[in-house]
């Protein structure tokens, strides 16, 4: 089997699945699965004008905020905590409580400190996707090779150079993987927040869609909301790839 | 991330990380029993003096209080059996239809590559998206629950199942070819025993996920059980009922993670990657 068949196999099916899908729905003729024409159709006309500037942005944007602090304040977190092992055992039963309680349970909470506003919503994903960040961190900063360190010892190197070029380097590929888990919950949490209390947002009309039975809509952002996790996957990738250069060349 | 673990070989001698967070000396039991009573205890202290505001949060002997006491009412066990009924149920049917898919996936070049794409597409979609379309199909049936949880488990053990059959070494193979040991044996002798630890790492994964979307299906669309009860509490305003119900979730979700990772050791304590932590 050469690689030009199995690259042309891998082309081919994914086509066939959405011309599969293509005709399905609209030889269909089903209330719930509407042609895929007009879901496609929908989203332009829905998502590409004004509902991008008054729902995909405000989502768009808690979604970067909350991410941000999760990334400071995991890899922040998880790097005093990997130094202060006393501290880390000390902590570990609460964090692993607090990491095993599924994020959505938290929204009542968030609803009741800060009401439906987008802080509650940021509250929420931070709460619930900073987890793997800091748990990797831990786990990349205590897997540093102590012969690296040594060496920096004797070698006299600044605290700052130690900490940049062999402790966060080192660390970089746990903490990546964890960036990469805390992305896709960073999306889910965005989501179910704006379904339980949102008045704006992808999540919340997308629900608002179903509940009006406006359903090409639905389907619409229901496309989107994958769009945005296949997107952000895509990305996140391409930058793992150049945060990780290094470790291919050996 | 969870793969390394598992899969990574340590040279000889050196003694594996894990060693000693497994035996925990008494200094430690001592430092964590400190650790939770500490929090808890500069939480009541914080609460009592009004530091945070009691209608925020009450304190938290009573909400522990409410919770024991919460263990007595039948409502409360109700909203369990229907929270476990959805992950079990999810669970098991994704269980049932992710591991065959991955194995015949991942088994010959031509299925993975013609999979790859579809996969690497779908797998990114938040399953939460899919909530209004189970919604419209079946209100909030346990169906819903159902669907979300089986969508949301199924890609973990999908995947784990997928890289499990492909990281069969092939010099096995090649020696149950030798002495044709037939499909079947190398199968159940070979392909399976190296795949096991993969599975139960997703079954693990997708445990946890599984519990996390059927609180959320119980949240966002009311279906009953714990998650339900939660919001139910928190639009009442019965403030103290949200917390103990917020901290039994917690506790669900740690004992289930704890049970997996007990099973998993069990099940597995012939594999060289759990037998290397015994030594």
């Amino acid at each position: 089997m050469t690689r030009r068949t199995l690259l042309a196999i891998e082309i081919v099916c994914p086509a066939l699945a959405v011309l599969a899908i293509a005709i399905f729905t609209s030889r269909a003729d089903s209330y719930y699965f509407p042609p895929l024409s007009g879901v496609v159709q929908s989203f332009a006309d829905i998502w590409l004008s004004e509902r991008l500037v008054s729902d995909l942005l405000p989502s768009m944007q808690r979604m970067a905020i909350a991410y941000a602090i999760c990334v400071v304040a995991g890899v922040g977190a998880g790097m005093v905590l990997a130094r202060t092992p006393r501290l880390m055992t000390a902590c570990e039963p609460i964090l692993e409580f607090l990491r095993a309680l599924p994020g959505p349970a938290l929204i009542p909470f968030g609803i009741l400190l800060f009401g439906i506003g987008d802080t509650m919503k940021i509250f929420i994903i931070v709460l619930g996707a900073i987890w793997p960040i800091l748990m990797n961190t831990v786990d990349g900063v205590r897997g540093v090779d102590p012969a690296l360190l040594h060496m920096a010892r004797v070698y006299r190197l600044p605290r700052r150079v130690v900490f940049s070029k062999i402790i966060l380097r080192s660390a970089s590929p746990r903490i990546l993987a964890g960036m990469r888990t805390a992305l896709s919950l960073t999306i889910i949490l965005m989501v179910v927040s704006e379904m339980v209390g949102s008045t704006n947002g992808v999540g919340f009309s997308v629900l608002q869609a179903q509940r009006t039975f406006a359903v090409s809509e639905m389907w619409s952002g229901i496309l989107l909301l994958g769009l945005i996790g296949f997107l952000a996957n895509l990305a996140f990738l391409a930058f793992e790839k150049r945060a990780l250069f290094w470790m291919r060349q050996r | 991330m969870t793969l390394t673990t598992n899969t990574a070989r340590r040279p000889e001698g050196t003694p594996p990380a894990s060693r000693s967070r497994r035996r925990l000396g008494d200094s430690q039991v001592l430092l964590r029993c400190s650790g939770i009573a500490g929090v808890l205890v500069a939480l009541e202290l914080l609460i009592r003096i009004d530091v945070i505001p009691r209608a925020w949060f009450p304190p938290v002997s009573e909400i522990w209080w409410r919770f024991l006491q919460g263990l007595g009412t039948s409502s409360f066990w109700g909203d369990l059996g229907n929270t476990l009924l959805g992950w079990s149920v999810g669970l098991g049917l994704a269980t049932v239809l992710a591991v065959p898919a991955g194995m015949l996936i991942g088994s010959h070049p031509i299925p993975a590559s013609a999979f790859r794409a579809i996969i690497e597409f779908l797998r990114p979609i938040p399953s939460v998206a899919l909530i209004p379309l189970a919604v419209l199909l079946w209100g909030i049936d346990l169906q819903t629950k159902l669907f979300l949880v089986t969508f949301a488990s199924f890609w973990p053990i999908l995947f784990q199942a997928l890289y499990g059959v492909q990281s069969v070494d092939p010099e096995q193979m090649q020696v149950t070819r030798v002495y044709r040991l037939g499909r079947w044996a190398a199968f159940r002798h070979v392909v399976m025993p190296s795949t096991a630890p993969y599975i139960a790492t997703g079954l693990r994964i997708s445990s946890s996920i599984a519990l996390a979307l059927s609180i959320t299906a119980e949240i966002v669309v009311g279906a009953p059980g714990i998650g339900r009860s939660i919001m139910l509490a928190q639009a009442s305003s019965a403030t103290t009922d949200m917390y103990a119900l917020i901290l039994a979730t917690g506790l669900l979700g740690w004992g289930l993670n704890s049970l997996f990772l007990r099973i998993e050791k069990a099940a597995l304590h012939w594999h060289p990657s759990y037998r290397q932590e015994k030594r």
